[in-house]
């Protein structure tokens, strides 16, 4: 089936995620996406696949304009997207995940269904129960199920949202295997990744974005690899002229990692040695979800590690709970302001009045209210003491979080410390932030603006699907080389 | 400023307005006549000076639940084993005084052993609640229904069992305690100042709590997003647990009123409803500790009054209970309206 995207835009408040994208997919083509995270990729397949609408542009299938007014009607039209997260009923058997979402009549027919299944298998070398439940599985397996139950389902074009995340290399091979076999009956594969090197293995066509735009294509000549440097190229744009930096770097170790392994539902990080010194920034870079996430809830005692030490101030913290790390002068920063880092419907000075520490049984009022003041006033928060948190913008809620950490610290560990921030928030918090260094504090940063990440650390660990990288002077790297190395390239040799 | 008082007095005002509405509906759907059964309402709750002092017999318990369940509302708890809470409250009192009460002991320490006992008889049952929460994943809404079914099986047993009257068993409860250890009462009526002095002080120190502690800042916090709350240095799974436990020893002090106050021995009906009726105050009240007096109060006149419709209009006294639940209906209604409303006006200022 072939896909036209023309004149696609979508605006999220003022925020233009897609700006005017114009694409042409020939029937049974594998197609690939790439872009870094918030490029708009996944906006611009959530509008193919129903779950978005464009607020102007049109697709064509086969030629025809058709209106996708929901993911149901754009698996009619035969559109069917895979997502990041398999979107299943873990709790379920496989045959009822099936027949959930097939029309028909009012009892389903298990033992056709179950036929389907097997014919499907047979013609992909799967090997799934249908009898088993879907939580059993793991993501790759769910994987092919979701493949499955699309195909059954009659989709002829294939959006996969990162699909290679989280699976072994053994499925990731059978998945691609899968995939090339697709062009033979018409079915177009539309492939969303931030991975260089999986995208050159599978894709026939490659499309570029950046900041909501269509930057570039690029098509492969027959057995011939793609210009890698070009995409790198067009991914990150241009190479970032650097500020004159500081570095406040002092001798003494504030945090010190052994051999220390943590892992999340996806990833497993292994056997990290690292240490922090008090003053050093720290930036971590990666696509969302490579690793860096977990390291950073690791190091403030969040995330339990699952082998190795953890020190911090020289003193052995593993396994220790997050208070008791505080209690060392480890603070967390959380990009989720509203979410976990302050409390919607308690005031600024009410916030301070918590994190601070209490003296007595009852609050002082006046205390806390001139506390407010004079924190709102060194930060340049817009808001009064009694402004509930929520009703603050986002650059004034992350200028809260700040004012809210307690002096002295050893260690600062931020979760994008300046995402979707206006350009005068972002110095203003690296201007604090650079101060607390001068105090002695160490710095911790995860942030997928790689500009940010060149400009502001001293050193930097690179994330690629749970595997962290030596540290990386700033200075002597650059942001191509780390969007090679993010995109999971020149590994090799990762300190040159 | 000033005028959004006005238009969230107005709204409220709407919601009793629309309640008093259905009510009426109802009254005359039964063949009733509304203003005959509301006019008997009054006179059986604010007619007399003794019927006055029913009505406080009932503000009692009604007040200190509601004062232990806006601690829980406040850490974002919906403590529905408050009820179970009440019984084992009373069970616990119960169980002192039968204890004591033929010992030497003086009456005045057998009543303050039997009151306290209450009180952790209560914080005990509402703290499985707690830890069936915090260490079993178990929702506290669900893990109280439970509970409160373990709670009232539990004082029919004792009735018909271990505590029996000699001779008969009966749903009427156990063998009256004696004299000396029953909560004084004021002249005639069933009315104890003991009780009443209690049941205000609770309020005022749930106040106190709630507004000026840091306590009652951290169980906010704890209630209002505790991811952050963690963040910021809050123990939270202890302040929920404490939450749980300060509500039960509240709801077990209003069981230990019912019995050494009011029934002095151990009843089937120990709790009265009094704990779901005083989840309906806390939810009417919204949090703010201010208005828990007044409208316990109302809701027990209610309660009160309600008592007149079966003997002298032959109606079902539940009558009340359905003024009560629409008035809750229609005040969380009219508020999400209001928030609606408000909104819209915001955005187009």
């Amino acid at each position: 089936m072939k896909v036209e995207l023309r004149g696609i835009h979508k605006y999220f408040g003022k925020n233009h995620a897609n700006d005017d994208i114009n694409l042409t997919i020939p029937s049974g083509t594998i197609q690939g996406i790439l872009g870094e995270n918030g490029a708009g990729k996944s906006t611009l397949m959530k509008i193919l696949s129903g779950y978005f609408h464009a607020d102007e542009g049109e697709i064509l299938l086969d030629g025809k304009p058709v209106r996708i007014a929901s993911p149901a009607a754009a698996l009619q039209a035969g559109v069917g997207m895979l997502h990041q997260d398999p979107l299943d009923f873990p709790p379920m058997r496989v045959i009822d995940n099936f027949l959930l979402r097939a029309s028909g009549d009012f009892f389903p027919n298990r033992k056709h269904a179950a036929q389907d299944i097997n014919l499907l298998m047979k013609e992909f070398g799967f090997s799934i129960d249908p009898e088993t439940y879907v939580d059993s599985l793991t993501v790759g397996e769910r994987q092919q199920l979701e493949i499955m139950r699309l195909l059954f389902l009659g989709a002829r074009v294939f959006i996969l949202d990162e699909p290679t995340t989280g699976i072994s290399a053994a499925q990731k091979a059978k998945l691609f295997e899968t995939l090339k076999k697709f062009p033979e009956q018409a079915i177009t594969v539309i492939f969303v990744s931030h991975k260089l090197e999986d995208v050159e293995k599978l894709c026939d066509r490659v499309a570029v974005l950046r900041q909501g735009k269509l930057i570039g294509e690029m098509g492969r000549e027959q057995g011939k690899p793609f210009d890698d440097k070009g995409l790198v190229k067009m991914m990150f744009g241009k190479e970032a002229p650097l500020a004159p930096r500081q570095t406040h770097s002092q001798e003494r170790s504030v945090l010190r990692l052994e051999n220390a392994s943590m892992e999340d539902a996806r990833l497993k990080i292994r056997d990290v040695n690292f240490e922090a010194r008090a003053g050093e920034v720290i930036g971590l870079a990666g696509m969302e979800g490579s690793g860096q996430g977990t390291f950073l809830r690791a190091c403030a005692g969040l995330i339990r590690t699952v082998g190795g030490k953890v020190q911090i101030n020289e003193k052995d913290l593993t396994g220790k709970s997050y208070h008791v790390f505080k209690n060392q002068g480890v603070e967390f920063l959380p990009a989720a302001r509203l979410e976990e880092g302050l409390v919607p419907g308690l005031s600024l000075t009410e916030h301070f009045q918590l994190a601070e520490k209490s003296e007595g049984l009852f609050i002082n009022q006046e205390r806390g209210v001139k506390l407010a003041q004079e924190r709102i006033a060194s930060f340049n928060i817009k808001g009064t003491p009694v402004s509930a948190v929520e009703s603050l913008s986002g650059g004034n809620q992350q200028r809260a979080l700040l004012s809210l950490l307690r002096t002295p610290l050893s260690l600062v560990l931020i979760e994008h410390p300046t995402r979707g921030l206006d350009i005068e928030s972002v110095i203003y918090i690296w201007g604090k932030l650079k101060e607390r260094c001068r105090q002695g504090s160490a710095i911790l940063f995860m942030s997928s603006d790689l500009d940010e990440v060149l400009q502001y650390s001293d050193r930097i660990l690179v994330f690629f699907n749970g595997k962290v990288s030596q540290p990386l002077d700033a200075e002597k790297t650059s942001v191509a080389k780390l969007g090679e190395m993010i995109g999971g390239r020149g590994w090799d040799n990762p300190t040159a | 400023m000033k005028n959004t008082r006005f238009v969230n007095f107005g709204f409220q005002i709407l919601a009793v307005v629309l309640a008093l509405i259905v009510t009426t509906l109802i009254l005359a759907a039964v063949g009733a006549n509304p203003w005959d059964a509301y006019k008997n309402i009054y006179a059986g709750s604010f007619g007399s000076f003794e019927k006055f002092t029913d009505v406080l017999v009932a503000w009692i318990p009604l007040l200190i639940t509601v004062a232990g369940l806006l601690v829980t509302f406040s850490a974002g708890l919906w403590n529905i084993g408050v009820e179970g809470q009440i019984i084992m409250g009373a069970i616990a009192t119960t169980w002192i005084v039968r204890l004591l009460q033929d010992t030497t002991t003086p009456p005045a320490l057998i009543i303050t052993l039997a009151i306290l006992a209450g009180m952790i008889g209560g914080a005990l049952w509402a703290s499985l609640a707690g830890a069936l929460k915090t260490f079993g994943g178990v929702n506290e809404i669900f893990g109280g229904l439970g509970l409160n079914f373990v709670a009232t099986a539990s004082t029919i047993w004792l009735i018909f069992g271990p505590w029996k009257r000699p001779g008969v068993a009966s749903i009427a409860g156990t063998e009256s305690f004696n004299e000396s250890v029953w909560l004084p009462t004021m002249g005639d009526t069933r009315l104890s100042l003991w009780a009443l002095g209690l049941a205000i002080l609770s309020i005022v120190i749930v106040y106190f709590l709630l507004q000026g502690t840091y306590i009652g800042l951290r169980l906010k916090a704890v209630g209002k997003n505790p991811k952050a709350a963690y963040l910021l240095g809050v123990p939270t799974w202890q302040y929920s647990m404490m939450a749980f436990m300060l509500c039960g020893a509240f709801a077990g002090l209003a069981g230990a009123m019912q019995v050494m106050a009011v029934y002095h021995r151990l009843i089937g009906s120990i709790s009265s409803g009094y704990g779901f009726l005083g989840l309906l105050v806390a939810m009417l009240v919204n949090y703010q500790v201010i208005w828990a007096a007044p409208v316990a109060l109302f809701f027990a006149a209610l309660n009160i009054g309600g008592i007149q419709l079966p003997i002298i209009l032959k109606l079902d006294s539940s009558i009340t209970g359905i003024l009560q639940g629409t008035l809750v209906l229609f005040v969380l209604m009219v508020e999400g309206v209001r928030q609606k409303f408000m909104k819209r006006v915001g955005e187009k200022q």
